[in-house]
């Protein structure tokens, strides 16, 4: 087995942060990284991709030890995700955990992303929230919409992923190459679970417990929901058809 | 010719003239000029050849002509509607790994920003 501590250790991991507007959070979250990787006995390198943020979010980021990418137009959460992917990919990292800016996703759990994709041999390691039900659940019609993604995984590609819209994820070498020339721009999460099936990774989901998001807002709410739920569905159907480059 | 058709010949004529000025001006690429130029080509002919609706018509099994400009002028608008969308979704792609590839420029050249 692979999951020997001296494997882990030599393992270069990028912490990918996309951050829009969030200069309430950031700054806590990168810190949060920064803890795990001395405490914990892993390296993690935190990369924040600034979003063309309009408040403050690059400057409080001075004072951290973080790589900062600033995106010179906003690309939204696919297109900051995937600038991070390139570092990743340019600057041979041997793993990418995206975590969100927000503060939902706490760090602790990033070694238990880690171990799990060396113990279970996978590429993709989903954080969920519905495994054992503990923390912040989101509200109930986000769930039907997340079951729905569930569902229709399930059917397209019969990958079990029960948090299809979790973005609190890591990826292997195999799923950096692959994201650097494949990645949705808007709402990428449950589409990029399909691409994944598709291209033949194997995904794996751990337990991890959600916070509420410290500051900022959710991109999803009110009427862009139903924008949401159709452009993803779409999404999720013409990737399952679609050639991968 | 009668007052209506030379209207119609000279409007044409002069957006065919407006759109020969964009292109040696450098401001409308060659490959979008094209449909425009068609578009005002099949204006002329059918300012000069009035029958010509009629006869086109009759072709189709349309009754009353100008239904068959409102329908064949509305495909034609649709089309180049689509084609104006894929150009925009081709700029999106370009744009994306334009922006992308300046952030990580960025970075590299100046590390201790980061």
């Amino acid at each position: 087995m692979d999951n020997s501590p001296t494997k882990t250790l030599a393992a270069k991991i990028a912490v990918i942060i996309p951050a829009f507007n969030e200069e309430q959070s950031i700054v806590s979250v990168v810190n949060a990284v920064s803890n795990i990787s001395n405490t914990a006995g892993i390296k993690l390198v935190p990369v924040v991709v600034n979003d063309c943020s309009t408040d403050n979010t690059a400057l409080v980021l001075k004072e951290t030890s973080a790589v900062l990418l600033d995106l010179p137009v906003n690309l939204g959460i696919g297109g900051a995700v995937q600038t991070g992917i390139l570092y990743a990919l340019e600057n041979n990292f041997d793993f990418a955990v995206q975590v969100d800016g927000d503060g939902q996703h706490p760090a602790q759990f990033i070694p238990d992303l880690v171990n799990a994709a060396l113990n279970q041999k996978v590429d993709v390691v989903v954080g969920s929230r519905f495994m054992t039900k503990d923390g912040f659940l989101s509200t109930k019609t986000r769930r039907a919409g997340i079951k729905w993604f569930y569902l229709l995984n399930r059917f397209l590609t019969g990958t079990r992923v029960l948090d299809a819209t979790s973005g609190f994820r890591l990826f292997n070498r195999n799923a950096i190459r692959l994201m650097a020339d494949n990645y949705p721009d808007d709402y990428p999460e449950p589409e990029a679970i399909v691409l994944f099936s598709r291209a033949g990774l194997k995904i794996a989901e751990i337990p991890v417990k959600m916070k509420e998001r410290e500051g900022g807002v959710s991109s999803i709410r009110g009427f862009s929901t139903l924008y949401y739920m159709w452009k993803v569905s779409l999404g999720i159907i013409f990737t399952y058809f679609r050639k991968i480059k | 010719m009668e007052k209506v058709q030379i209207i119609a010949v000279a409007t044409s004529l002069l957006f065919l003239g407006y759109i020969s000025f964009l292109i040696y001006r450098g401001r409308l690429r060659e490959e979008y000029a094209l449909i425009w130029i068609v578009c005002t080509l099949v204006l002329i002919v059918f300012s000069v050849w009035r029958e010509g609706l009629e006869v086109l018509a009759r072709l189709f099994g349309v009754v009353e002509p100008p239904n068959l400009v409102f329908t064949g002028a509305i495909f034609a608008i649709l089309v180049y509607l689509l084609h104006l969308s894929v150009s925009v979704s081709k700029l999106q792609v370009q744009n994306k790994k334009l922006a992308q590839e300046i952030a990580l420029l960025r970075q590299k050249s100046d590390p201790s920003k980061s």
